[in-house]
């Protein structure tokens, strides 16, 4: 066991975890925060996925011991009322089905949306396959993506 | 105006006051018994449906309705209590909207699947809302002394001409004192305005923002983990462990074997036995009981043949025999093909197929076969359970609370009345859901810990100890005459462990020397519904089939279809045709019109076309194919789907565009094989799954538009996605495909 403290949505925790602990079940179990999602455990579905320093990471196989001084932001903490431009858009196209993997998805795209935020089609495609959707709402959040790439304060 | 009596002598509806004032109306009934026709297969008892669910007004006229069904995404949530508001005559942005509470011995099964929850509950939810609103207004009446019928309402206010006006809040104390009305009158289809109108999912904004809503983020203080090592294969049990050092491991609480049944337990309907004995892993946190799983040291051996003993509903009790055997996928499909050649039972017989078979000018025969199918929802199955000596809490994911409650009394040997049964949200179901074993395993484990423990599946538990899709196979003949006339067909069908054909399905009815016949072989690999089951088979099948006969017919496949339809509706052949024709038809024209099917602009494209029939409804597709980077994908998709009365318009697109999505990926990729009984897909690396880039670019949804009662939805397009895709395929790279998933081998032409 071994003390970290991270920053968390804008707030520093501590935790005493194993060193190997993924950070996915840190938030879920330690810090109570169950936004982020299990789905897979080997970074291959993309319901766990968190912004590190802004970057889309899969949260199921990064061990805490990793993480640093890097800022972890979570689905909790990427707005508190759905004020973001990305979930705003997700509720404006209806996309969510069963909503297990919205989470994950809303992060690669806010992610992808920071980073690039004129994607093209081609991008979107790129910075979103490592998420699935087994209800199969891919063309919603595409359009989603592209509805909030159009309003201009898209962080 | 269409008059709703009160749905029988076991109805009843009571009103009382609740805490604070204001009106609660509880409601139950036995559901209409044509409009389930599908838990009628299901071997359901006569009687089999009490449902509840409850609408509460306060006096500053907030309104809340109570959803009775759980929800897996198919968003009842919003549409069930669409239906209440229609009636009620609320503004829908008053309405508050929560998952109800379980009661199965008040209120029977509140069942998730079949495509059933709107449907079921079309005539009871909106009975609920207009019986609420005659009591408002009988409350408005007394208390201003005037005729009830001189009372109208709007969006929640009560009004006279007189001037006097109320809002419903206002009423809603004195509302609950109000006799129940027996008979109240329901709108007509051309009155509604929340019905037909497209709304928001209620929980849209929970969804975006994270907030614990499914199973697996239920927590409780001094909340255990636990997970559970099953055999690492089918046919196989456990023999002995040792635990001694991952007992030792930091945050292990226990690790011990539990049997999920006792010798000679009687299992309900939709109890499975996949693997009855295992070792159970208890600790503080979800990382620390992975761990220490991997440090148990275990002897696995096969088993010998089981009997399991089936208590079905109405009280039929089946005995079956569970193979002892380690299968392996290329032999078993190898084993189905010689059953195939084999008489087999036979379901349906018109005419005389032998003699159209004897004088047929050409015959075409075609062999079509599945693997099964893993369901792979986003959430893996889990379960929350804290059981006491006296009484017991379970929560989680559940299609089928009702099924799971009277076997929870017993393996517990509680009364039902004991035991709460918590509805969360569902990450994804897709049938898996409707079989409880790993509610079973969460009290269990619970039991024996005396603490509150929540189970978790990883992805490889999930996916290697699954309720499959089951193995299927069909051969297809049809017999054309020298004028390339439709003479004869017949279809015999098989599968692991069950015949997926349908007795009365289209074409039956349409031919008039039919024949169908089916057969099946017992195994120890578990199955269970599949979007759409047998359906999502035979759709592939049959409508690959039939565009390969109106191939060799000469003719255009819509109009084939058309044609084969429109003699089944003048002159059906046989009896129990379970189909109606006429709406079959009206999916195929819309089809037609909506893709610009036969429209010289469209000449170019690589297109295949496809319709069925189930859950009551009908949907059909034309798929755009195109090469892209060297491999066949669907561009652009047309859907046109005859469901009745849509509820809620842009969240029914969305569940069929799903569909159309879910099948291209099952279609082209899904399938769980086994060798010696390991299942050799575990994870996402292995088992590939539809992503984004691989989904169309669009897919059109059209609607029939007409005022009969809702039929199903959320099951009927998944399976005409298979069958047009294969033939979109055969226009793309001329090559027919027979076998699924259509990235496997095909048989040589």
């Amino acid at each position: 066991m071994a003390k970290y403290n991270l920053k968390v949505n804008g707030k520093t925790r501590q935790v005493d975890v194993d060193p190997s602990t993924p950070i996915l079940w840190v938030l879920r179990d330690h810090l109570n925060m169950p936004g982020t999602k299990f789905g897979c455990g080997m970074a291959q579905c993309g319901a766990c996925t968190i912004h590190l320093d802004g970057n889309a990471t899969r949260s199921c196989v990064l061990p805490v011991s990793a993480i640093g001084k890097s800022a972890i932001t979570t689905i909790e903490g990427l707005s508190e009322n759905a004020t973001h431009p990305v979930q705003k858009a997700w509720l404006e196209h209806d996309v969510a089905q069963c909503g297990y993997c919205q989470g994950g998805q809303i992060m690669s795209a806010s992610a992808l949306l920071k980073s690039n935020p004129k994607p093209t089609d081609e991008d979107i495609d790129n910075a979103m396959s490592g998420n699935i959707c087994r209800c199969g709402t891919y063309l919603r959040i595409k359009e989603a993506i592209k509805t909030a790439a159009k309003t201009s304060n898209a962080k | 105006m269409e008059n709703i009596k009160s749905q029988s002598r076991r109805d009843f509806l009571k009103s009382s006051a609740i805490a604070g004032g204001g009106l609660m109306l509880s409601f139950s009934w036995f559901s209409d018994a044509k409009a389930a026709d599908k838990m009628a297969q299901l071997n359901l008892a006569e009687t089999w449906s009490e449902l509840a669910s409850y609408i509460k007004i306060t006096p500053d006229n907030v309104v809340k309705i109570l959803c009775p069904n759980p929800e897996f995404g198919q968003n009842v949530m919003t549409s069930l209590p669409m239906m209440v508001a229609e009636e009620l005559d609320v503004d829908w942005k008053n309405v508050v909207v929560e998952m109800g509470t379980h009661d199965n011995v008040k209120y029977g099964p509140q069942f998730t699947g079949g495509s059933n929850s709107v449907r079921m509950y079309w005539k009871p939810l909106r009975n609920a809302g207009a019986t609420a609103r005659q009591m408002l207004i009988e409350a408005a009446a007394q208390t201003w002394s005037v005729p009830a019928s001189e009372i109208t309402t709007k969006a929640g206010v009560l009004s006279h001409s007189s001037g006097k006006s109320a809002k419903y809040g206002e009423m809603s104390i004195k509302a609950a004192t109000i006799a129940v009305p027996k008979d109240v009158k329901l709108k007509s289809p051309k009155d509604f305005s929340i019905v037909r109108n497209s709304k928001k999912n209620s929980e849209g904004t929970k969804v975006v923002t994270g907030k614990p809503l499914f199973g697996i983020d239920y927590k409780v203080d001094g909340m255990l983990i636990a997970m559970i090592q099953h055999p690492p294969a089918f046919g196989m049990k456990l023999k002995s462990f040792d635990a001694t050092a991952a007992k030792k491991m930091a945050g292990i609480k226990d690790i011990f074997s539990f049997k999920l049944y006792d010798d000679g337990f009687e299992q309900g309907g939709f109890d499975t036995r996949t693997f009855n004995e295992m070792i159970a892993i208890v600790g503080k946190s979800t990382w620390e009981v992975m761990n220490a799983r991997k440090k148990i040291v275990a002897q696995w051996e096969p088993i010998s043949e089981t009997k399991e003993t089936i208590s079905g509903f109405g009280g039929r009790k089946t005995v079956n025999n569970i193979p002892a055997r380690l299968e392996t996928t290329a032999k078993q499909f190898e084993l189905m093909a010689e059953m195939s050649k084999k008489p087999a039972n036979q379901i349906r017989k018109d005419g005389d197929p032998e003699t159209a078979f004897k004088n047929a000018t050409q015959i075409i025969e075609r062999t079509y076969n599945a693997p099964f199918l893993a369901h792979n929802t986003m959430e893996p199955m889990n379960f929350f359970a804290h059981v006491q000596d006296d009484k017991a809490l379970v929560a989680g994911p559940l299609q089928a609370p009702g099924w799971m409650e009277p076997t929870l009394a017993k393996l517990l040997n509680l009364p039902a009345d004991k035991i709460e049964i918590q509805m969360t949200r569902m990450g994804g179901g897709f049938g898996r859901r409707a079989y409880g074993s790993y509610v079973y395993e969460a009290a269990r484990i619970s039991q024996k810990m005396k603490a509150p423990v929540k189970l978790i599946y990883t992805r490889e538990d999930d996916m290697t100890y699954g309720i499959y899709r089951p193995m299927y196979t069909a051969t297809y003949r049809a017999a054309l005459d020298a004028n390339k006339n439709l003479i004869g067909f017949h279809v015999t069908g098989g599968g692991i462990p069950e015949n997926p054909i349908h007795a009365n399905r289209f074409p039956a009815g349409a031919v008039d020397n039919y024949l169908a016949d089916g057969w099946e072989i017992p195994s120890n690999i578990t199955i269970g519904a599949f979007r759409a089951p047998r359906s999502n088979f035979n759709a592939a099948a049959e409508q690959s089939f039939l565009d390969e006969v109106a191939e060799a017919m000469g003719k255009d496949p819509i109009e084939m279809r058309l044609e084969l339809l429109k003699k089944a509706k003048a002159n059906p052949v046989g009896k129990n045709n379970d189909y109606d024709a006429s709406r079959y038809i009206g999916v195929l024209e819309l089809l037609k019109e909506k893709s610009g099917w036969g429209k010289p602009e469209n000449a170019g494209k690589k297109r295949g076309v496809a319709a069925y029939f189930c859950h009551a409804s009908y949907a059909g597709h034309v798929v755009d194919m195109v090469i892209r980077d060297g491999q066949p994908y669907v561009e652009h998709v047309t859907s046109a789907v005859d469901c009745g009365v849509v509820v809620n318009p842009d969240a029914a697109r969305n569940m069929v565009q799903g569909a159309v999505v879910d099948g291209i990926g099952n279609s082209f990729y899904g399938g769980l094989t086994h060798k010696d009984g390991v299942s050799e897909q575990n994870n996402f690396h292995n088992y590939r799954m539809i992503r984004h880039n691989e989904a169309p670019q669009k897919i059109d949804v059209h609607f029939v538009e007409n005022d009969i009662d809702p039929t199903g939805l959320g099951e009927p397009p998944f399976p005409p996605v298979f069958g047009a895709v294969a033939n979109a395929l055969f226009k793309t790279t001329g090559k027919r495909y027979y076998n699924q998933p259509f990235t496997a081998e095909q048989p040589k032409s």
